[in-house]
């Protein structure tokens, strides 16, 4: 796709989404700009469509027969949900992080290395040490596995996993990268070097992060957007703000009932 | 007032579940005991006809036939000749050489002109084509027609072994001429030479290359046919009307009778598609009196039609049951559909696919109604060629032999089972040991 909006302060942006499933309307009405190489967190109770609004940022929904979508993703100016827009291309620019660890069942080097390999990576076998150990590096990895790459990505604990695939979604240099849950399956001290992880990354990618966990998203975010579920059960966008402003002066009752812990 | 038994109550009650509990095991461990029970006695039913004494009357002794000393077996081919020229018509004598010659350049029974007319004709006899019988070949045609030995009573394994005293004297009074031997009706020998009407000397050789050659047309059709179908269905296809009747009617072939799958093989491939399944279309037919249709790859796309369906559903199973985390995390990375589906998704359902596949193809080696609809030759003693040869196979050999009224077929029979199990058992090892091997390197 072409860069048509490079200036943009924002990475990604979503106008009027609409989101559904067969009949069911999960996402109402959403429009939503994410600042470049910032962290925004997507908060609200169970249910409320906050893993569907950050999966429609990459078209992950797709792989969903029945599901559908009204509205816009803008993306370098281009609308990715644009007949002409590969998602494959999408996927690549774009990189997920999935709730719960799911490296391949192959060696820790390769779970690095195969983005890349499919994806036609070009340089030659030191170029790719050189990426696979660059990206085990970012997501804090490398001191823990340099010496055992050949060993299944499975053999790890589940918050190394997590960093696996985080390095994994590194490797392919995507601009993005949206993170479900990333920490919700994992102990607090492998949650705490995810989030750690997180800040790292800002410096070079723009980040949209979906969590359960109020303290993550008033640590970890710099921006915050507070989704609720209506009447008709559909999820829309209550309030979207800075972190500290949205935490400390909820401008909705609904927001602050919700991060005073009164529901959700 | 707890709602729940308390005391020597609950105690009752935890007895009561465990002793539910107990008679299920009881129930679930008889079943086991059963299922070996019946294996056993299957075992033992052929083992015990495939071993035991045997009492063998010569027509004439071999030690008579012995030149200067040396044994029958070890003459030369001429020496052979010469005995057997002594003790057959030359009728006999003519019909042997016209199928095979015994010397490359001169003849023994006919006329050398005359057989040179033959072989000019319209239709020269085989021996024209073919080379010269070897010393082995014409020892076997002296057995055959000289020494003629003539089983006349055989005794199960367990007799020769329990009753052993009782059976040699009954054999001496019966049978004074007789040579008693304790006999394995399994031999090497049995497994080396082509089938015959004598019982003595008939082997499973045609039977077993057959039954190779028609399993390795089956999963050469059918397992790539299979996964391929299997990948469309569980990946590409969409969820409508037809791709459901089209899987509902998979669902329902896998429990078509086979002898159905016969009619079908001998439809389709025997007589609509003769010129392929002969290979007469494609110019490779190496034996023009022939089978028409009735070809091992004719039998080989039967049987590979019967196990189609069950390999597409186990690779369906197996490709469904791949945690679609692994293939989101792959669509995540920027990789295609395909790309998923080669380093992913078949990889991971391998072992399932194969160990599916290997459940069928044991099937299709024990099939025997579909290949007697088909056109399976039941007396055949050349080896299979090709896949436009006629064939036989080792469980249509064992109906074939078992229906005879000689006792001595039985004994074979049962020789015929063991070599179909042990080689059933010899591929299944093989695949399962491969799959094993290549499963582990994939975690």
């Amino acid at each position: 796709m072409k860069n048509i909006n490079d200036n943009s302060q924002y990475a990604i942006e979503g106008h009027n989404l609409n989101i559904y499933y067969g009949d069911f309307r999960a996402i109402k009405d959403v429009t939503i700009k994410f600042r470049a190489k910032q962290i925004t967190a997507l908060i609200g109770p169970s249910g409320c469509g906050k893993s569907t609004a950050l999966r429609a940022f990459n078209r992950m929904n797709d792989l969903v027969p029945i599901s559908r979508l009204e509205g816009q993703v803008l993306f370098r100016g281009n609308n990715i949900y644009d007949p002409n827009i590969d998602p494959v291309e999408v996927r690549r620019r774009i990189g997920i992080v999935f709730q719960k660890p799911n490296p391949f069942p192959k060696s820790i080097y390769d779970n690095v290395a195969w983005g890349a390999r499919i994806n036609g990576f070009k340089g030659s076998k030191s170029d790719m040490d050189g990426l696979v150990e660059q990206s085990l590096r970012q997501a804090a990895l490398w001191n823990e596995v340099k010496d055992k790459l050949d060993q299944s990505g499975l053999s790890l604990s589940g918050g190394q996993q997590q960093r696996l695939c985080i390095a994994r979604t590194i490797a392919v240099k995507p601009e993005i990268i949206l993170m479900d849950e990333p920490a919700s399956a994992l102990d607090p001290i492998a949650t705490l070097r995810i989030e750690e992880l997180i800040q790292e990354l800002k410096q070079k990618y723009t980040i949209l992060i979906v969590t359960h966990n109020m303290q993550q998203a008033a640590r970890a975010s710099d921006y915050t957007a507070f989704f609720n579920m209506g009447e008709d059960r559909a999820g829309y966008l209550v309030e979207f703000g800075e972190t500290d402003e949205l935490f400390t002066n909820p401008k909705h009752e609904l927001t602050e009932q919700y991060i005073t812990g009164r529901f959700g | 007032m707890s709602l729940y038994p308390e005391g020597d109550a609950l105690l009752d009650q935890i007895g009561g579940r465990r002793r539910r509990g107990a008679i299920w095991r009881m129930l679930f461990l008889s079943a086991t005991i059963i299922a070996i029970l019946v294996l056993i006695a299957l075992l033992y039913n052929v083992v015990n006809s495939a071993f035991g004494l045997t009492a063998v009357e010569n027509k004439v002794d071999p030690a008579a036939l012995a030149v200067d000393g040396v044994p029958l077996e070890a003459l030369s081919k001429e020496q052979l000749t010469t005995i057997l020229a002594a003790h057959i018509s030359t009728g006999l004598g003519r019909r042997l050489e016209r199928e095979q010659l015994f010397f490359e350049t001169s003849t023994v029974f006919e006329d050398p002109a005359l057989f040179n007319d033959l072989c000019a004709s319209v239709e020269p006899p085989a021996a024209c084509a073919l080379p010269a019988r070897s010393q082995e070949d014409i020892y076997q045609l002296v057995l055959e027609r000289v020494v003629e030995p003539n089983v006349v009573q055989t005794w199960s394994l367990a007799d020769s072994i329990l009753h052993r005293a009782a059976v040699l004297t009954q054999a001496q009074q019966e049978f004074p001429d007789a040579e008693i031997s304790f006999r394995s009706w399994l031999t090497l020998a049995f497994i080396t030479t082509p089938q015959s009407s004598e019982p003595e000397l008939a082997g499973v050789r045609t039977a077993i290359l057959g039954s190779l050659w028609v399993i390795a047309i089956t999963i050469t059709f059918s397992f790539p046919v299979g996964v391929g179908a299997a990948i469309y269905l569980e990946e590409y296809a969409q969820e409508n009307q037809l791709n459901h009747l089209i899987q509902t009617n998979i669902n329902n072939l896998a429990g078509v009778p086979s002898i159905v799958y016969g009619m079908l093989g001998l439809a389709i491939f025997v007589r609509v598609l003769e010129g392929f399944t002969s290979g007469a279309t494609l110019g490779l037919i190496d034996d023009s009196t022939t089978a028409n249709g009735r070809t091992i790859l004719s039998a080989g796309l039967t049987l590979g039609l019967l196990i189609l369906p069950i390999i597409i559903i186990n690779a369906q199973e197996a490709i469904r049951a791949v945690p679609s985390s692994l293939k989101q995390a792959s669509l995540g990375l920027g990789a295609t559909k395909w790309q998923t589906i080669w380093h992913h998704v078949l990889p991971n359902a391998l072992p399932g696919i194969l160990t599916g596949a290997i459940l069928s193809v044991s099937r299709a080696i024990g099939e025997t109604a579909p290949l007697v609809v088909v056109g399976a030759s039941t007396f055949i003693t050349v080896d299979p060629s090709g896949p436009f040869s006629k064939f036989t196979v080792l469980p249509i050999q064992i109906y074939q032999w078992t229906s005879r009224p000689q006792a001595e077929f039985r004994n074979i029979a049962a020789a015929a089972i063991l070599v179909l199990l042990v080689l059933l058992l010899t591929l299944n090892a093989t695949a399962v040991y491969l799959r094993n091997k290549y499963s582990t390197k994939m975690v």
